[in-house]
């Protein structure tokens, strides 16, 4: 099983712990990152270069519901983010195998990634990523909106 | 409690009833909850239920000693990175506020009656443990098996161990065009040492290692564009090692212009059908398809008519199908027969047509036909205080990342109703006090999370001196014993 991580593709199946310890880096190397929760609730956090966004989230313990289940191994698509059009049109380039599982992604749009497989730049600095809304959250949008009326 | 005991006689009788009755409203505070059902949908909604409620307390019923449902019993052994929730799940039976208790069957062992009087909400999560039934003549003769036991044979589950699968035909067929059709048929063409290096059992490994199965038909009533499995297991399928896949080129001639505008996963899916099926192979694939001892092929557009026996009448040796055509298009084609029949030559049939949810106890609401639990946003109809998440919600389809949403759903209208009143809090609950008395005096034994960690440390173990990431225990007596339960 291969996983891309850090900007190169290993054939070890990478397991990420929930409990990643902070490594402590040289401000230089910080990007601000900001995460656009479910709720509208914005997010940041500090990331260090060549970190994936899930770990980013894992790392900073960002409050976001289910994110990263199968652990940055290609095998969900629980860390689906949607970037700005310009931001997406810089990340490298993507992969079958993460165009695979994104293809599963509910609220799939045009400048959708895996988390798990965009590492964090220095150019990236102020980026902001928004967590799509998933089934569950449309329906009881609807379901609220009948209600209502 | 205690220091209150000791300096209560020293005040007034109001304030002291005051304090009381202060002490009795923060007790009732924190929400007494219990799931049923320890897979997917259950540690999600009890998950979600723990981190949005600082007090609520959930309890994990599980029918098996063991927990983690379809994870430990339906996910391939050949996917391990899928497994990986089980870290998370992990994570949330250690919080102080949830208890896990194995080897409680609700509906036997207690009821979800008496769960309702222990708890302010119930949540229902117990899956679909059973099949739909083909419905066919012959369908019970030897050599014929659903998918959903084939599956639980080789994961382990203690039901399925003695299933002892037919395996001496050079043919199996497998109805159905799922993600589990393409598991089993996987399962039964994976190079051995592969297989060997993962968790399926090793009863089944020795079966497998013995089997004389060279050809899987996965066989659809549809066509192409209907197939239910996804696109990482279809590639999975097609770069298997010592295997060629059977594509008619008939079933994909002209299928690229059908599907310009199709939504992507669906476009990307049958271009990779058409592709396999149409373009000449590159040559390394080339000589790895001149060379694979085995095969796998996809037909469409037959329905299964009858089972075909053998001379003893007892033993499948072929399937009647009828040959079908779609009307309409896309996701609701419907397959209407043609009039004209086949017939396949096959010793192993493995029905992979879908799980089936079964009614828990005569006292909640079920429907049959749909097989779930009626309900809105995870709110069992018309029973207050009771809920439902996963398959038995919502039907069972969709992978795990379907069930998490689905599990987050419940637990939300859990919360909503915590915060609006709607679970009446002020009636405190004892949650598993109550249980653990009910249990007792039924002979009923819980078998904890840490009892769970012994097991898993013990399959671990065993797995370690056969090269696996663990041998898992079949047996539910001997994970008892191993717990002195």
């Amino acid at each position: 099983m291969s996983s891309k991580l850090f900007g190169f593709k290993s054939t070890v199946s990478h397991r990420l712990p929930i409990h990643r310890l902070q490594v402590q880096h040289s401000s230089a190397d910080r990007v601000t990152v900001h995460f656009i929760n479910r709720d509208g609730e914005r997010l940041t956090a500090t990331a260090k270069e060549g970190e994936s966004l899930l770990e980013v989230v894992f790392n900073q313990n960002l409050g976001i519901d289910g994110f990263g289940a199968c652990e940055g191994t290609l095998a969900c698509s629980t860390c689906h983010l949607i970037f700005e059009e310009d931001v997406f049109q810089k990340l490298d380039a993507i992969t079958d195998e993460e165009l695979d599982m994104l293809d599963l992604a509910y609220g799939l749009t045009d400048t959708s990634r895996l988390g798990c497989q965009v590492c964090v730049k220095k150019a990236m600095d102020g980026l902001t990523v928004q967590v799509p809304m998933e089934v569950a959250d449309m329906r009881r949008e609807l379901e609220v909106g009948k209600q209502s009326k | 409690m205690g220091s209150s005991c000791v300096c209560w006689k020293w005040r007034s009788p109001l304030r002291r009833l005051a304090g009381f009755s202060r002490l009795l409203s923060t007790a009732a505070l924190a929400p007494q909850i219990c799931v049923v059902g320890s897979g997917p949908a259950g540690f999600y909604t009890a998950q979600h239920l723990l981190k949005h409620h600082r007090l609520a307390r959930v309890d994990i019923y599980e029918k098996l000693p063991v927990p983690f449902g379809l994870v430990r019993f339906g996910v391939a052994p050949d996917h391990p990175e899928v497994k990986n929730v089980i870290n998370t799940f992990t994570q949330t039976a250690h919080s102080d506020r949830c208890s896990y208790y194995g080897n409680v069957t609700i509906g036997k062992d207690v009821t979800v009656k008496e769960l309702q009087q222990a708890y302010h909400a119930v949540v229902l999560s117990y899956g679909a443990e059973d099949n739909r039934i083909l419905g066919i003549p012959g369908e019970n003769l030897s050599g014929v098996y659903s998918a959903r036991a084939f599956v639980g044979w080789y994961n382990g589950l203690p039901e399925n161990r003695d299933l002892k699968p037919d395996l001496s035909s050079e043919t199996a067929v497998v109805l159905g065009q799922g993600n589990v059709a393409l598991d089993v048929a996987r399962v039964l063409l994976s190079p051995l040492d592969i297989l060997r290096k993962t968790d399926i059992t090793e009863g089944s490994l020795a079966a497998i290692a013995c089997s004389k199965v060279k050809r899987v038909w996965l066989v659809g009533r549809r066509g192409p564009l209907q197939v239910a499995f996804t696109i990482k297991e279809l590639r999975e399928m097609i770069n298997l090692p010592d295997t060629r896949p059977l594509l008619a080129p008939a079933d994909f001639t002209g299928l690229g212009d059908v599907i310009k505008d199709v939504p992507r996963p669906r476009k990307r899916l049958t271009e990779l059908m058409v592709k396999s099926a149409l373009e000449k192979p590159g040559e390394k694939e080339a000589g790895r398809w001149a060379s694979a001892t085995k095969e796998w092929g996809l037909k469409f557009r037959r329905s299964p008519l009858e089972v075909l026996s053998a001379a003893d009448g007892k033993q499948a040796r072929g399937i009647r199908i009828a040959v079908t055509r779609l009307e309409g298009s896309g996701e609701s084609a419907r397959a209407v027969p043609t009039g004209e029949v086949e017939e396949l030559e096959c010793g192993l049939i493995l029905s992979s047509i879908g799980y089936r949810s079964l009614p828990l106890d005569s006292a909640i609401p079920f429907d049959p036909k749909l097989g779930i639990i009626p309900n809105s946003l995870g709110r069992v109809q018309g029973e207050p205080g009771l809920y439902c998440s996963g398959w038995v919600k919502r039907g069972p389809t969709g992978v795990i990342i379907t069930t998490m949403n689905d599990s987050f759903d419940t637990a939300q209208s859990v919360l909503e109703d915590l915060q609006t009143g709607v679970l009446n809090l002020s009636s405190s609950k004892e949650g598993f006090k109550s249980v653990r008395s009910i249990l007792h005096s039924r002979g009923v034994h819980p078998v904890t999370f840490s009892d769970w960690e012994k097991i898993d440390a013990a399959e671990v173990a065993r797995g370690k001196l056969a090269g696996k990431p663990r041998e898992k225990i079949v047996d539910p007596q001997e994970m008892l014993q191993l717990i002195n339960h």
